[in-house]
């Protein structure tokens, strides 16, 4: 009851959209190669599943290309916080390498990582994920690192605590909700790192030669069934992380319930 | 607690002085100095309750944050229990209580009171044992697995205290702890302080901007003057114990209440300073 409280606007309004396109098309009679009807996407993904364009196997390797991309990236952002927080003198340097990285656009870059880390190789894919994982990964979590109550470390200090103490004890769970923000959109990057480096070339069964491919052969319907499935694996990861959320900061305002004394 | 000559001071500052840099503004040639304490010499005796009680920038807050050994005095000396106030610090001496109550979200409130307890390595029984006198001390047992977010202003800052006093330290510092709290909810936590320091026995230092709190609570007010921020008037307040709403309504009380006032206006030229002091004291409104 609850849940179809919370959930009934969402899929009404999910369902309304898809009849009213699928209405659209056929009423209309736009082409199928503009526009597809949803039922011709559906179609076009069911008959491409494991045979003809292969979606799923396909979805199989970006999918972990992207995940590869996720953890690198992660890591390294998440490393590079650490750092700058530790020590605030490398903030100048560090910082501005950061939002040069940011700035690169991933459209130059991924023949470049093609090229160095063989294109191939699923680690090209992952390198450029990566790249676009690693600036909101790491500047949510300096933020959540250095942004702590004064007070609290007034509090800290007055315990004589050492640096790592505070960092274990006060730093590190005030990050977290900050770097769950950023991986919420480290996820979606990390798929479209995935399929822009497939698009410049590499291994076949991946969804951004799939979209080459079907678009080549002015199948889009085929196109359209591969952008379906990167959104699913964007909607599954988000949700990933909102579980996360759920488990490692319950007591965080965004997530607390009514809950009085 | 720290064993020592009973009659030796526990803190003892001598001719303190505390002056900050002012940053250099554009189109001035120099940068200048101000001087937030100058020449405060106090002795507070064990087992006392001072309050430190002056207009806003007296400097009442940097004064105890130096003798909590979170700022260094320009001048003078700050001597905790025969050793410097860094040396107390290290040696766990101080009990902290903010304006705020610095409770950790990701803590239960039990284990924010045992926190200071985690941190100074107490074995696990002894941790449980303290956590639970501490909560049953400022009333809040039932409490013990609610998360801070969940209890009341009054409510945190007892939290707040009971964290402060877990690991018995010899002082306890605070800073204006009830002055985001209502009137009513702040009279009740006046009355819960004392009890709570009558049991103990803890030196407090309490800086307020509260006339009535200040008279009500200590054993002796020391009145603050800014610009240079110095203390000009020590009253004693020789109110019986235990005190409570009789004390409140009797006319020592009220008479002892002038006398701060009065020191407050005799330390301060400007008359429009002190008006707004009492205002600000009258509306509980943060000094």
């Amino acid at each position: 009851m609850q849940a179809a409280r919370r959930y009934g606007p969402a899929a009404v309004i999910l369902v309304g959209v898809l009849v009213a396109w699928e209405v659209l098309v056929q009423v209309s009679g736009v082409e199928g190669f503009i526009l597809p009807a949803p039922s011709a996407i559906w179609t076009a993904l069911t008959d491409n599943w494991t045979t003809g364009y292969a979606i799923l196997p396909a979805a199989q390797v970006t999918f972990f290309e992207a995940m590869g991309g996720l953890v690198i990236g992660t890591v390294l952002g998440v490393a590079t916080a650490f750092v700058v927080s530790r020590f605030p003198a490398s903030r100048d340097t560090v910082l501005p390498l950061g939002i040069a990285i940011n700035a690169i656009p991933i459209i130059a870059f991924a023949p470049i990582a093609n090229n160095w880390f063989g294109i191939l190789s699923p680690l090209s894919k992952m390198a450029i994920a990566a790249t676009l994982v690693y600036f909101p990964i790491m500047i949510n979590t300096l933020r959540g690192l250095t942004q702590v109550e004064p007070s609290a470390l007034e509090l800290m200090r007055s315990y004589a605590a050492a640096p790592s103490t505070i960092t274990r004890e006060v730093r590190v769970p005030n990050a977290l909700p900050f770097f769950l923000t950023g991986l919420k959109v480290a996820t979606t990057l990390s798929l479209i790192g995935a399929v822009v480096g497939e698009y410049f070339g590499g291994l076949t069964a991946t969804l951004g030669r799939v979209v080459v491919a079907a678009a080549s052969g002015l199948r889009f319907d085929v196109t359209w069934a591969a952008i379906l499935m990167v959104s699913l694996m964007g909607i599954v990861l988000y949700l990933g992380v909102v579980l996360l959320e759920r488990l490692l900061i319950p007591w965080h305002a965004s997530l607390r319930g009514d809950q009085p004394a | 607690m720290t064993v020592g000559d009973a009659q030796a001071p526990v803190v003892r500052l001598s001719g303190i002085g505390k002056s900050f840099k002012v940053a250099a503004k554009r189109g001035q040639p120099d940068s200048g100095e101000t001087v937030a304490l100058t020449d405060i010499t106090l002795d507070i005796r064990r087992g006392e309750f001072v309050s430190l009680i002056g207009p806003s920038g007296c400097g009442k807050s940097t004064l105890l944050r130096l003798i909590g050994d979170l700022t260094q005095p320009t001048a003078g000396k700050v001597e905790v229990n025969g050793k410097s106030a860094g040396q107390a610090r290290l040696d766990r001496e101080y009990g902290m209580v903010f304006q705020a109550p610095v409770l950790f979200d990701w803590r239960t409130i039990e284990d924010n009171v045992r926190l200071p307890l985690e941190l100074f390595g107490y074995d696990k029984a002894a941790q449980a044992e303290r956590t639970r006198e501490m909560l049953e001390l400022v009333r809040l047992t039932d409490f013990a697995r609610h998360r801070p977010y969940q209890l009341s202003g009054g409510m945190q800052q007892r939290v707040a205290i009971a964290r402060a006093l877990a690991f018995s330290p010899s002082l306890l510092l605070m800073d204006e702890p009830f002055g985001a709290l209502d009137e009513m909810t702040r009279e009740r936590m006046n009355s819960e302080v004392l009890s709570i320091w009558a049991r103990t026995g803890i030196t407090v230092v309490f800086v307020t901007h509260s006339i009535p709190e200040a008279v009500f609570l200590s054993s002796r007010v020391a009145v603050m003057s800014a610009r240079p921020g110095r203390i000009t008037r020590v009253v004693e307040v020789d109110l019986p114990r235990p005190r409570g709403l009789d004390t409140r309504e009797s006319p020592a009380y009220f008479s002892h209440i002038t006398d701060v006032r009065e020191a407050l206006r005799a330390g301060e030229g400007d008359e429009a300073d002190v008006a707004s002091v009492e205002r600000t004291a009258a509306e509980g409104l943060v000094g």
